[in-house]
């Protein structure tokens, strides 16, 4: 039966190159006296170290462990001691260095312990998805990506082909070819193990048809099975996964899908030879076949060479010229990418070294103008215009470039290779997709700030609009309690007006001080039922802080009937104030004939402060006291017949004391009122804690705010700060609505 | 050790842009063959001549564009420049004339809008238009061809040249022209059916005398350009198809006053036009259905301006007013990527 193939569009010929490398069998190259692995050689996130500097490593042992899904751990490929955990160049289009383990190698090559799965068909396939992920197994045909998770699928996704990638099309690379020509029975072995875990209903392998010892081999090898040998013509890029599977099935996997959508799965053949090595030998992923070529190498070959081994090492072993060559090329002529320093380590997807003289790959000619020839047009095997693309990507058109699907370049080549006026097409895309990346991340966090700006403008419009009602409400609640006030101060002056007609004087200013304390008290009196009323609503409202609230509506009791006493006695003290003034003024008219002592306390206009009084009484009585005293040294200074001298003094004497009882009046009267403003200010207490309580969730919930502003692009973490914030302003919400509770009490 | 850090293919086609231009040159020999034969040294000399003139013009403006000279020049786009437009013009065409169209071509329509890969339109062409319609007398003033009923011989190569660099009267040269099987096929068709019929000029072999061969010629040169893959068979085979299928309809339908496909597909500029000028991928549409949709266009509108237009042959008009549409068809006529279910049309939003 000869299978359909569907022809791929596009594609070009170039030279192969291929029998350079297949003038001998595969050579095992030496061990390096440095192995440089680095943690990550697949697609996902790099490995953790768990080995340290000092530590002696076995052949096979775990060096680095998966660190995340999309990763696989790394393994020591021989026995011997780490010497550095650091920075070293790696295999980067961008020359950045990466993280790698170094390993100085004891050329024991002294195996862990290690055991093959015997039987795999009775294991669970978790288990052996697993020992595949453990073995460190990523695609080597170029992406790494791990191959634990393409053959992880979910036991609703209905396989139908499972495709060996066998096709090999760059030009120069015989890794695969050489590996099928001598170990097919073992590639078909892995291939049978990723058969049983997937249960395609076939099972294909592409392979071009410039390889006939290959393509006889696999026949061989799969003889007594249901696995299909196809046989494709050669034409580059036949052997890109897209490609191959539409080669071999006509079926197109969507742009920005996986193969496993339209139910297949494609793996390279270096692929399964190592799966099959870790199933049946126990052996993790530590080696592979690179090919050696390029006119600058001697002895061009297929070599299996640990993973970690330098470049330089390799190179010499295969006697490369190094004054001959113009460039050092990792992977094909088509896709690899030129390495700057020798010293870079082969790794899992390393399929091939070349280094090819200056004759053999000139160096690029100058760029002309684009003709739109349409060369490239006519070679994409992804259906594009690369000449669109081309111009899109020159003027920065990135709208358009994307509009003309520049997404879906595989980034072959092809259009580069034919384009006659020189243009680095796949550079120009390669910028552009860069460029493409960096816009979209810029589009989301613009996205992300704006989200976040209009959040916090509804959240302040909502602010402004609570503190607004509030205001309102408390204005609103003033002037009401203003106008209760004047009523009753009106009512307060009424009473005190219809006094003073009758008490004239000192009687009343003793009246006003009276009627003030009175006042205080009332206050008092008030503020301690206030509180209490605040007590009773914390209570319902479950209050944190009912204990200071009833310990507060204790105190301010104590000091309303504080208040009261102190009224009761201020109204004595008015009383005998009233009565000590007249009595100096008695005293003092009589005997001072050209009145040397005026009594001046009268005069002074009734003030509304009780304290005031109590002062200027004080004040008066003291002046008078030291007007007598005067007197009384005038006159023993000067004797004259007309002063009683004694009387003087004995009128001083009264005046003295009479400052001083005044003076113990205003003290004591100045500590009641003392006790009276702190009995005002306990009164205030309880809202002043709820209104510190307020300000503090208030705070928080800013800082909270003020966190979740500043917090960009993970997601996961925005959306809990995010519920943090929310539950903080509530809380801020609440105390406020309790402090206008307190308020309103 | 010094390695070169470039990116991927590090290989390439060994195809120039210097090889493409050639090739498309050879590919005019059997057509300038055929010319030489039948209408004498004319073209030839032109072709020459013309070559010189765009090397100069284009080293000029190259100069005062600062831009690289020789390196421009070895494109060899200037060159197959000329030799199209000097294919076009009549042999006994004045040096200035073929200097006033190559400076116009290479000048104002290829180097004023950026040089090569830039130009909007078809430089041989708008030089092309430029002389037809400033100096229709020079530029529809054929000699018999050598296979016309009565030639027995074509001019010399002296002759050729005193015609085109010398001061032969123009009178003389009127003399011995002629009017071209298209020219006389527009004058005659529908209104006097015996001289149309009687018309030696129209009873070539296949058809028109003379011009039947010219475009057999330049048909293997184009065929020769597929077969190297330097042009794709849609654009000719679209305007061929175009021109056939109107011809072929009014042909049926009133076939005394249209005539026949063959005659209009061998006649003219036909074929250069489809294989040569049309194919011009600078002004061409690119994607394969674009060039479907372009060349039917120009073959439709070469059939209607003959037909029913002022000029007798219209392939340099054709040509022009589809170079305007290109962009537009190439928006519209995107192939459908790999692993997209249609292809993408229009303008990104």
């Amino acid at each position: 039966m000869s299978r359909r193939i569907w022809d791929i569009p596009g594609g070009i010929h170039p030279a192969e190159n291929k029998q350079q490398s297949l003038q001998s069998g595969i050579i095992a190259a030496n061990i390096p006296t440095e192995l440089i692995i680095p943690i990550q050689q697949h697609i996902g996130a790099p490995g953790k170290p768990c080995v340290e500097v000092g530590d002696n490593v076995l052949k096979g042992q775990v060096i680095a462990g998966a660190n995340g899904f999309v990763s696989v751990p790394t393994h020591a490929p021989t026995s011997g001691e780490v010497t550095a955990i650091e920075s070293r160049p790696v295999q980067h289009p961008s020359q950045i260095d990466g993280l790698c383990i170094v390993i100085k190698t004891d050329g024991d090559d002294q195996w862990v312990n290690h055991s093959a799965i015997n039987d795999y068909q009775s294991q669970e396939r978790s288990y052996i998805i697993d020992a595949i992920r453990q073995a460190g197994i990523a695609g080597m045909g170029g992406a790494g990506f791990p191959s634990a998770i393409k053959l992880g699928i979910r036991p609703d996704t209905k396989i139908e082909q499972l495709l060996l990638n066998s096709a090999e099309c760059e030009p120069y690379i015989t890794a695969d070819d050489s590996l099928i020509q001598e170990r097919a029975d073992e590639v078909i072995a892995g291939l049978k193990i990723m058969q049983w875990l997937v249960q395609p209903q076939e099972t294909l392998i592409g392979i071009e048809d410039n390889k006939p010892n290959a393509i006889a081999a696999l026949k061989q090898a799969t003889a007594d099975s249901n696995i299909e040998v196809v046989v494709v013509p050669t034409k580059y890029p036949s052997g890109g996964e897209k490609q191959l599977i539409y080669l071999l099935t006509g079926k197109e996997v969507a742009s920005g899908g996986l193969p496993s959508d339209v139910g297949v799965i494609c793996q390279n053949t270096g692929t399964a030879y190592a799966i099959n090595r870790a199933i049946h030998y126990g052996e993790p992923l530590i080696s592979r076949i690179t090919t050696v070529t390029g006119d600058a190498i001697t002895n061009k070959g297929n070599y299996e060479v640990l993973l970690g081994t330098p470049v330089s090492t390799l190179l010499s072993q295969a006697d490369a010229k190094f004054d001959k060559t113009s460039r050092l090329i990792m992977g094909g002529p088509m896709m690899g990418f030129s390495i700057h320093n020798a010293a870079v380590p082969i790794v899992k997807v390393t399929n091939c070294l070349l280094a090819p003289t200056k004759k053999e790959i000139p160096e690029p000619d100058a760029e002309q103008a684009c003709i739109r020839c349409g060369s490239c047009t006519q070679v994409c095997p992804a259906g594009l215009l690369p000449q669109q693309l081309y111009w899109f990507s020159k003027s920065n058109e990135l709208e358009k470039a994307q509009h003309f699907n520049l997404a879906d370049c595989i980034e072959c080549g092809a259009c580069s290779f034919v384009c006659p006026s020189n243009i680095p097409l796949v550079q120009y895309y390669r910028f552009s997709k860069g460029q493409i990346r960096k816009q979209e991340a810029e589009t989301k966090k613009a996205d992300q700030a704006r989200e976040r700006f209009e959040f916090r403008q509804a959240r302040l419009e909502k602010e402004d609009r609570e503190k607004e009602e509030k205001r309102k409400a408390r204005a609103e609640a003033a002037a009401k309690k203003q106008a209760a006030k004047k009523a009753a101060t009106a009512e307060n002056t009424a009473a005190s007006e219809s006094g003073s007609t009758v008490s004239a004087g000192t009687e009343s200013t003793g009246n006003t001080a009276t009627t003030k304390l009175k006042s205080t008290w009332a206050s008092a009196t008030k503020r301690w039922k206030d509180a209490e009323k605040a007590l009773k609503v914390a209570e319902k409202n479950g209050n944190d802080h009912i204990d200071a609230l009833q310990k507060k509506v204790g105190q301010l009791k104590a000091k309303a009937d504080n208040a009261k006493s102190l009224y009761d006695e201020a109204k004595l003290a008015n009383a005998e104030n009233a009565d000590s003034s007249s009595s100096t003024s008695n005293l003092t008219t009589p005997i001072t004939p050209e009145q040397p002592i005026t009594p001046q306390q009268p005069a002074t206009p009734p003030t509304n402060d009780p304290m005031q009084v109590l002062k200027q009484a004080s004040a008066d009585d003291f002046n008078t006291w030291k007007a007598a005293q005067q007197k009384v040294q005038e006159a023993e200074a000067t004797p004259s017949d007309g002063v009683d001298i004694e009387l003087l003094r004995k009128v001083e004497a009264e005046a003295k004391e009479k400052s001083v009882a005044s003076k113990t009046a205003m003290k004591e009267a100045r500590a009641k009122e003392k006790e009276a403003m702190q009995a005002k200010k306990a009164v205030e207490d309880p809202t002043k804690q709820l209104k510190l309580d307020a300000a503090i969730t208030r705070t928080k919930a800013k800082k909270a705010l003020k966190a979740l502003e500043s917090l960009g692009e993970d997601h996961a973490s925005y959306g809990a700060l995010k519920t943090a914030y929310e539950k903080a302003h509530t809380a801020a919400e609440n105390a406020e609505l309790a402090l206008k509770a307190a308020e309103e009490a | 050790m010094s390695v070169l850090h470039v990116t991927s293919p590090h290989v390439h086609r060994p195809f120039t842009m210097n090889a493409l231009m050639r090739h498309v040159i050879y590919a005019t020999i059997p057509g300038l063959i055929v010319l030489t034969v039948l209408f004498g040294w004319g073209t030839l000399i032109n072709v020459i001549f013309a070559s010189i003139v765009a090397i100069a013009a284009e080293a000029i403006v190259l100069k005062l564009r600062n831009r690289p000279t020789s390196f421009s020049i070895k494109d060899g786009s200037a060159i197959l420049t000329a030799v199209l437009l000097a294919l076009a013009i009549p042999p006994t065409a004045p040096w200035w004339l073929t200097i006033i169209g190559i400076v116009f071509a290479i000048v104002i329509a290829k180097q004023l809008y950026g040089g090569l890969g830039s130009n909007p339109f078809n430089p041989a062409m708008i030089g092309y238009v430029l002389l037809l319609i400033s100096f229709p007398l020079e530029m529809t003033t054929w000699v018999p061809a050598y296979t016309t009923e009565g030639i027995t011989s074509v001019p010399t190569f002296a002759q050729s040249f005193a015609m085109i660099f010398g001061s032969v009267d123009r009178d003389i040269i009127d003399g011995i022209t002629m009017a071209t099987p298209l020219d006389t096929f527009k004058t005659y068709a529908g209104n006097d059916l015996t001289k149309l019929q009687s018309a030696s000029v129209l009873q070539g072999n296949i058809a028109g005398v003379g011009w039947e061969w010219v475009n057999v010629a330049f048909l293997i040169g184009g065929i020769y350009l597929i077969a190297r893959k330097i042009i794709t068979w849609h654009i000719p085979v679209a305007v061929l198809s175009g021109v056939f299928l109107f011809a072929g309809i009014f042909h049926t339908l009133d076939p005394d006053s249209y005539a026949s496909p063959i005659f209009h597909l061998l006649s003219g500029g036909t074929m250069l036009g489809a294989f040569f000028i049309a194919t011009d991928p600078v002004t061409a549409a690119t994607s394969n259905k674009g060039k479907l949709i372009y060349g039917a266009l120009i073959g439709v509108l070469i059939y209607v301006i003959r037909a029913w237009g002022g000029y007798p042959d219209a392939v340099a008009f054709a040509v022009l007013l589809l170079n305007l549409c290109a962009p537009t068809i190439e928006y519209y006529t995107q192939p459908r990527a790999y692993g997209h279910k249609k292809a993408n049309s229009g303008i990104a939003k």
